[in-house]
């Protein structure tokens, strides 16, 4: 039921992640951040079997940082998106396959373009100017066909990501508890409100 | 099967070697507690279709269900209230059981789902808590606590473990709550309820919840929300206990017995919702 939605836009990469931290019928939190910082221009949104979500964002995270502790450059985007869908593919023909959809939005500093990863279970890796996981993905697509083009700015985003949000709130039947909106881009991650 | 083999051939090394010291060996000894894994293919499939009932509705292994715990911060620290009734399928085993479990002076865990397995491992937390004191030298975070916890429980998943507890502490930060379950989730909060009562307790909870509540009155809260929900949830009741957490630790604000409760609260009047106006009287007895 959890939704994470991502886009591009001329300079930036905006995200959206809803914020219910829920167990079968009972939403325990509603202010959860499903996201976490793989450097200082990428961040990974994760959904899906709880406690797997978690776990592996952190294993990534970690990896992320030793690699750029041990060769003392940042890690682009595409790499990252790169090694996470590796790791994805081996853990899927293992004992115990991590069962978590990722959406890797970033800033590339070395050629100063946006980047949005859509990765799945099963070890996709798609590079897509916008995508969605989960039912909310349903909603919000369209939207997205209609009115996303490459070179937005971040205004334009923002109304974007507005009108999914709405979309969301009137047209899918759970209710979500709340939104978090992040923008990567050349000055790093920042949550914004919208 | 070598892993089998090799414990046999050791234990038979080593038999009628009675000096403990010599063999005491510290990395052993410390380590995690190890368990003997089905030898099968697929362990966690195999645990999955004995234990699981969702998917499988004839496993072998059924396990004790059915709790209301609840834990919420206040201006005062924390209240942890609970109910005491174990229920075997629908036969109550006890209704004395403590599902409070006193990791330390400073950390508590709640227990609910399987009694066996929080039981084990909310020791061995406290046992691995013990240690980190000895080796840091100042008391262990209950973050850190919650996570060493949540990662023994995650190194398990899929294999049956059933738990869902809270962490409740105070360490330099404040008071802190974390709800850890056997599916390896981990989060931060001021207000959790755990079990199958927990939808009543909820209830409750969060429409008289106050953060500014007076240590007595929010006793008092906790207390009335695990009532409500041994009332109504058939695998919640017996005594009604609860814990105040505070900078120097938790203290055992003592247990009800959920009939006498009951009874005290019938005679009450039921508190008017609305502002400042009397309360209505409704359940007068004279």
């Amino acid at each position: 039921m959890e939704f994470l939605l991502g886009m591009t836009g001329k300079d930036f990469t905006l995200t959206i992640s809803d914020t219910a931290a829920t167990r079968s019928i009972i939403v325990f939190k509603n202010d959860e951040d499903k996201s976490l910082e793989l450097n200082k221009h990428v961040l990974m949104l994760y959904s899906g079997s709880p406690g797997d979500t978690l776990h592996f964002a952190e294993y990534i995270q970690r990896n992320v940082k030793l690699y750029e502790i041990k060769n003392g450059i940042e890690l682009t985007p595409k790499a990252t998106a790169t090694f996470t869908r590796r790791e994805m593919a081996t853990s899927l023909r293992s004992r115990k396959p991590y069962n978590v959809n990722l959406l890797i939005a970033g800033y590339d500093v070395t050629t100063s373009l946006p980047h949005l990863y859509w990765i799945d279970h099963l070890g996709t890796n798609a590079t897509m100017p916008y995508a969605a996981h989960g039912y909310g993905a349903f909603y919000t697509l369209g939207i997205l066909d209609k009115y996303h083009r490459p070179d937005i700015s971040l205004d334009e985003a923002k109304a974007i990501a507005k009108k999914c949000i709405e979309e969301l709130k009137t047209r899918f039947f759970i209710n979500l508890s709340g939104f978090k909106v992040k923008v990567s881009d050349k000055d790093g991650i920042r949550e914004i409100e919208i | 099967m070598d892993s089998i083999v090799n414990k046999f051939k050791r234990s038979t090394s080593t038999w009628g070697d009675h000096n403990m010291l010599v063999n005491f060996d510290v990395t052993k000894e410390f380590s995690l507690p190890s368990f003997d894994i089905p030898p099968c293919h697929n362990p966690i499939e195999f645990l999955k279709h004995n234990t699981d009932e969702k998917s499988n509705a004839e496993c072998r292994i059924k396990f004790k269900h059915g709790t209301t715990t609840l834990a919420f911060k206040f201006q005062g620290g924390i209240i942890v209230s609970v109910d005491s009734r174990a229920t075997t399928g629908s036969v109550i085993a006890t209704q004395n059981i403590r599902k409070i479990i006193e990791i330390n002076p400073y950390l508590l865990g709640t227990m609910a789902g399987g009694a066996a397995d929080c039981t084990f491992w909310e020791r061995e937390l406290g046992r691995r808590c013990r240690l980190y004191e000895l080796r840091n030298k100042e008391r262990i975070s209950v973050s850190a606590a919650s996570k060493l916890l949540g990662n023994i429980v995650y190194s398990f998943k899929g294999m049956g473990l059933s738990m869902g507890t809270m962490v409740v502490g105070w360490d330099k930060i404040g008071p802190n709550i974390y709800y850890v379950d056997a599916d390896g989730t981990r989060l931060k909060g001021d207000l959790f309820s755990v079990g199958s009562g927990s939808p009543f307790a909820y209830g409750v909870l969060d429409s008289a919840y106050d953060f500014d509540l007076s240590a007595h009155d929010a006793a008092e809260l906790g207390r009335r929300a695990v009532y409500h929900a041994a009332h109504r949830d058939s695998a919640s009741g017996g005594n009604i206990h609860v814990y105040h957490v505070k900078q120097s630790g938790w203290e055992n604000l003592g247990f009800r017995d959920f009939d006498d409760l009951h009874w005290e609260y019938q005679d009450q009047p039921k508190p008017s919702i609305i502002g400042d106006v009397q309360p209505m009287m409704l359940n007068i007895q004279d």
